[in-house]
């Protein structure tokens, strides 16, 4: 158990360090920062630029400016953003707890949705609803997520009944704790539901093309001659044969969730990693902008090693064979 | 039967399309960048029969404009003075395949009254014009980006089939690590490091070149994959055993069997990079006005007001529906053929 566990998390670590080297390399590879952008705003001397460039080490070699970044993790900084003068850390944290508080709940929902109707599209196979649900789930992954965004935003606009972005209302900063959750989860709603949206239509396909796989085989055709009652069938039986691919579908879907969760942050003004990203992006702002990829990585793999412990948990070979 | 009816119907929607939009100049009655600022968000143009004597016409028509008494951008129909639809008449000059530089466009209105069939923009440009020419960016973005990126999975995928041992090792890490950002985040920061203000052509060029040169890693691993049992199948051994080089091998035997993996992967990847270059130009870092790309048109329907009382500027993002669904029909069926070929 350990040492399947212990070698899954080096390399996931091994894996996070790698892209932080490249990353990293990349943003120092390319031409001008911050400051040779201030240039062309023309008061500020060579000297002046000299002089800033040295406070803020971009005079260093590659290597000791790696290693200053990451050490500067320690004393919970990441590096430094120039525009808004603060430790990206200090920026980045609390917008990955806005797209966590995003992207958690519509990850869970979208599972909780997606199995049951993936499982009752195998078991109507050829029938109706099958091909009901085939035919949205091909509309669902041909939606663009921007135009589901601007939906959802035309939805809230017109009917006044959800609000139109943001996480809190104005007035609530110092309200009662039950309140402000309240007004959160009202605020999370909309966000919320086209992330599930999105997400929903790859986690029916899979789950169904491997339930129906299951179904094929001759051990479910036999307990189906015991005559078990179908849903002890599908849910005992079938489900935990078929979920080797989907748990890590589920590790995937992380990834997925994060690309979508971008373009809904944006668009309904959910203040997460989405628009620091974007904003950093235009003020050529490097360390948020390597913060923000480096922490989507981060979710990334930590969902890929959340799914192998998933798979050690349910799958019997797995264990056997470590 | 149905796998292959379906993906007639697919390829040529798409073939149909694609040719509709590079004669953009001819079936769109304006130019892109042709402005009536005195009707700034006409809504969509009707066409009549009937004037407003309710007399009936042979030939459809149209109506100009006017303010209405509630103020300026309210218009009712000018009943005035009936304007017929025409078709293969002059406008404005446009340039085709980069060679010709006629004025005949396939249909219009005379002067006064425009015909807006998707109504117009807070410019005045006509919508539908800016649709077509739209789509000769993001539809050909994402095209030439598969194209580019499939060339790199081609590279990389054979020397990695085929060289094995470190380079192989090498390689493959590098995929996964590149697999490892999530695709979008990786696009952003790449794009922070390049210029943001740049003319049209650098800016697709730029966009094209981004979305290409950061996708290769996927398809690598499969070309890589059918290199490798390739490699293995018996009439390679024996032009090996006969003496033929490795680019002999890879230019004769293993890249014609890439050829059905890279055909889908094309299928799928072009609708991904379509949306791709649609997200960059909509967030302000692809395509920039006054040239337009479906991207930064639908950029425009994010704002509150627009998006409430102007629906028609959300048509490039519907556009966008059946584009990527005749994609995916296009995938699906000709991964149907494939398997009952092999």
């Amino acid at each position: 158990m350990t040492r399947y566990l212990i070698r899954r998390l080096l390399q996931a670590l091994l894996l996070l360090a790698a892209v932080s080297v490249l990353l990293f390399a990349l943003m120092q590879a390319a031409p001008g920062d911050y400051l040779s952008e201030q240039r062309l705003a023309g008061h500020m001397s060579p000297e002046a630029m000299q002089a800033l460039r040295a406070k803020y080490g971009l005079d260093q070699t590659f290597a000791v400016r790696y290693f200053r970044w990451i050490a500067s993790l320690s004393h919970g900084e990441l590096g430094y953003s120039v525009s808004y003068n603060e430790p990206a850390l200090q920026l980045l944290l609390p917008r990955v707890r806005n797209t966590l508080l995003l992207t958690l709940p519509a990850l869970l929902i979208s599972w909780f949705i997606g199995v049951p109707l993936g499982v009752l599209a195998a078991s109507r196979r050829g029938g109706w609803l099958d091909r009901i649900f085939a035919a949205g789930n091909g509309f669902l992954l041909a939606l663009p997520d921007v135009l589901l965004c601007l939906i959802a935003l035309l939805i809230a606009l017109k009917t006044q009944r959800f609000p139109a972005g943001g996480m809190s209302s104005p007035d609530l900063s110092d309200a009662a704790a039950t309140v402000r959750m309240k007004d959160l989860i009202w605020h999370l709603w909309l966000p919320v539901a086209v992330l599930v949206i999105g997400a929903l239509a790859p986690i029916m396909l899979h789950v169904r093309s491997s339930v129906a796989e299951v179904m094929d085989s001759t051990y479910f055709r036999a307990a189906e001659g015991h005559g078990l009652r179908p849903f002890t069938l599908l849910f005992r039986h079938a489900l935990p044969a078929a979920a080797n691919p989907l748990i890590s579908l589920f590790g995937l879907s992380i990834a997925f969730l994060l690309s979508t969760s971008l373009v809904v942050e944006v668009i309904l003004s959910w203040p997460g990693l989405g628009p620091m990203l974007l904003e950093a992006v235009m003020a050529r702002d490097v360390f948020v902008v390597l913060g923000s990829v480096v922490f989507s990585t981060l979710f990334l793999v930590a969902g890929n090693f959340f799914a192998d412990v998933l798979l050690y948990v349910f799958d019997p070979r797995i264990r056997v064979q470590s | 039967m149905r796998a292959s009816s379906k993906l007639q119907w697919a390829a040529g929607f798409l073939v149909v399309l694609h040719v509709v939009v590079i004669f953009a100049g001819f079936i769109a009655p304006y130019n892109y960048r042709s402005q009536d600022r005195l009707h700034p968000f006409a809504p969509p143009t009707r066409v009549h029969l009937a004037d407003c004597s309710g007399k009936m016409h042979l030939r459809p028509f149209v109506y100009g404009l006017k303010d209405s008494d509630q103020g300026f951008g309210n218009y009712v129909e000018d009943c005035s003075q009936p304007l017929p639809l025409r078709f293969f008449v002059q406008g404005d000059e446009y340039s085709l395949l980069g060679m010709f530089h006629p004025t005949l466009h396939l249909f219009g209105v005379d002067a006064p009254a425009q015909v807006n069939v998707l109504g117009s923009d807070g410019f005045g440009r006509d919508q539908f014009s800016r649709l077509l020419y739209g789509g000769q960016v993001s539809l050909f973005a994402g095209l030439l980006a598969a194209l580019l990126a499939l060339s790199g999975a081609l590279v990389v995928g054979s020397i990695s089939g085929l060289y094995g041992g470190f380079t192989d090792d090498a390689l493959m890490r590098l995929a996964e690590i590149a697999v490892a950002v999530p695709s979008f985040y990786l696009l952003l920061a790449v794009r922070s490091l390049l210029p943001l203000r740049t003319g049209p052509v650098v800016a697709f060029l730029l966009v094209v070149c981004i979305i290409g040169f950061l996708s290769w890693a996927r398809p690598a691993r499969l070309v890589r994959g059918v290199v490798l049992s390739g490699r293995e199948r018996n009439f390679v051994l024996a032009a090996r055993g006969f003496g033929a080089s490795r680019s002999y091998l890879l230019r004769r035997h293993l890249m014609p069997m890439t050829f059905p993996v890279m055909i889908t992967q094309m299928v799928v990847l072009v609708p991904q990079f379509i949306l791709a270059e649609v997200l960059l130009s909509f967030l302000g870092l692809g395509i920039s006005e006054p040239f337009p790309s479906w991207g930064n048109m639908l950029a425009y329907a994010q704002q509150y007001h627009i998006l409430i009382s102007y629906s028609w500027m959300l048509a490039p993002g519907l556009v966008l529906l059946p584009v990527i669904l005749a994609y995916h029909v296009l995938a699906d069926a000709l991964q149907e053929k494939l398997q009952l070929t092999a």
